[in-house]
């Protein structure tokens, strides 16, 4: 099954509808699926609940969708980048839904892996317990989480060969493995296709079972907080 | 006098023992990394690293290297990589030996308040919530007041909750303080920091 596709719209074809379920990679802007994002904006699908930990910036990343009004909810455990994010929060245009960052990870990997369930002892007697059953083991109180099961996953990798398999760079791991796992379609972007058989089948990040469609291109990797220390003088 | 932040962040870096992984709040716990001294301690940065070095040099910044608060910083010969749900699996299943992180309120019974302000702008909670929860140990460095002169150090915080019963010691600008049965022990004062004083600053119960 061929799964290389030519352009981020092309990989997207016949994929999107109104008020689907979106899981996406990255923390902060590191890790973002840029390409499916921009053109996730160029079709002009609306009403989305998009599962990310960030929401992007103004103007870069989720922040795009955003200023379109494409998005209806966001899943998510810091926004705090983002004033147009804060601006129709604030007005009511557009949903929220605040998640401990290790519940939103482990709610799309048990999403991918079957699990529609999980109690956890994050978040038990917070606001973020209100309505969840709570459970006793071994003396203490955890409370019920559900695994995400998005229609679709975007998600960054800095290499693929054709299969899918993924091998991701240093930090910009982060949630894009379980955001790739928990998708029915699940469509990556990278920065390099390699031939079959160049990636360490040992050193593989996610087997390509979780990846449908591929593609390849330029990214801008946006840094956030660019923070640098002097070199000592020489002496 | 009371402690500076960095005398904070010595104080804290004191809690720390050789061969702990530990994870560091954004602010004055960052300071911590600046005194840990020649003790093996692995810094956790809850995006997906273990062995967190320094900032980078100007021109060595890489967009794929950052810690949970998003500055560029480099990687250590021990370091290794993992994604955001194997992270926090080390945090939830008790692998990380201590959190330190920055507080708005605290209360004598451990309860801790560090994520939201109702009324003002919500940004999250980030990995708070799991992080406290998960933890071996959680220690809070803060200032004892704000800045209206009103103690942080509470019978029972009025913020919403990051997690009940959480925290067990506190390192202010005042000294140090630990959470036990009915209250809050005094284990240090500042330098300077009568006992009278520690007490008149905290609204929680010294036992």
């Amino acid at each position: 099954m061929k799964k290389v596709y030519g352009s981020a719209a092309e990989a997207l074809e016949g994929v999107v509808f109104d008020g689907m379920l979106i899981a996406a990679g990255g923390f902060g802007l590191c890790g973002i699926p840029e390409l499916l994002i921009d053109a996730l904006v160029e079709s002009g699908v609306k009403d989305l609940t998009v599962a990310s930990n960030n929401a992007g910036v103004d103007g870069f990343g989720l922040g795009k969708l955003l200023e379109t009004r494409q998005i209806r909810k966001m899943m998510s455990s810091y926004v705090g980048e983002n004033a147009e994010f804060m601006r129709q929060y604030l007005s009511g245009e557009l949903e929220l839904e605040f998640n401990p960052q290790g519940t939103l990870a482990e709610r799309m990997r048990a999403g991918g892996a079957g699990i529609p369930g999980f109690y956890t002892k994050t978040g038990v007697g917070t606001q973020i317990a209100e309505g969840k059953e709570v459970k006793q083991f071994r003396g203490e109180d955890y409370i019920l989480e559900e695994g995400i099961f998005a229609d679709l996953s975007i998600v960054k990798a800095w290499k693929a060969d054709d299969t899918g398999n993924l091998v991701f760079r240093k930090t910009a791991r982060n949630f894009n493995p379980p955001a790739a796992m928990c998708g029915k379609v699940c469509i990556v972007e990278v920065e390099e296709i390699v031939p079959r058989g160049s990636l360490d089948p040992d050193h593989i990040h996610l087997p390509g079972i979780y990846v449908h469609r591929i593609i390849q291109g330029e990214h801008e990797k946006r840094i956030e907080q660019r923070t640098v220390r002097k070199r000592e003088a020489a002496q | 006098m009371p402690w500076d932040r960095n005398q904070m962040a010595a104080r804290a870096a004191e809690e720390l023992e050789d061969g702990m992984y530990v994870n560091l709040g954004i602010g004055i716990p960052t300071l911590v990394a600046n005194y840990v001294g020649d003790k093996d301690i692995t810094l956790q940065s809850e995006n997906g690293m273990l062995g967190m070095g320094p900032f980078p040099f100007e021109g060595e910044e890489d967009p794929d290297l950052i810690n949970a608060g998003k500055q560029t910083i480099t990687e250590l010969s021990r370091t290794s990589y993992f994604d955001s749900s194997m992270s926090f699996g080390m945090i939830r299943g008790g692998k990380i030996a201590a959190a330190i992180l920055g507080a708005m309120e605290v209360a004598e019974n451990g309860d801790l308040a560090n994520w939201m302000i109702p009324g003002k702008l919500v940004k999250g909670m980030g990995g708070a919530m799991d992080l406290v929860a998960g933890v071996g140990k959680v220690i809070v460095v803060m200032d004892h007041q704000n800045k209206h002169g009103e103690s942080k150090v509470l019978k029972a915080c009025t913020l919403p909750l990051t997690g009940t019963g959480v925290v067990n010691r506190i390192i202010s600008n005042l000294g140090v303080l630990d959470v036990v049965e009915g209250g809050l022990k005094i284990v240090e004062l500042a330098d300077g920091v009568s006992e009278e004083e520690m007490r008149a600053a905290t609204e929680a119960t010294i036992v």
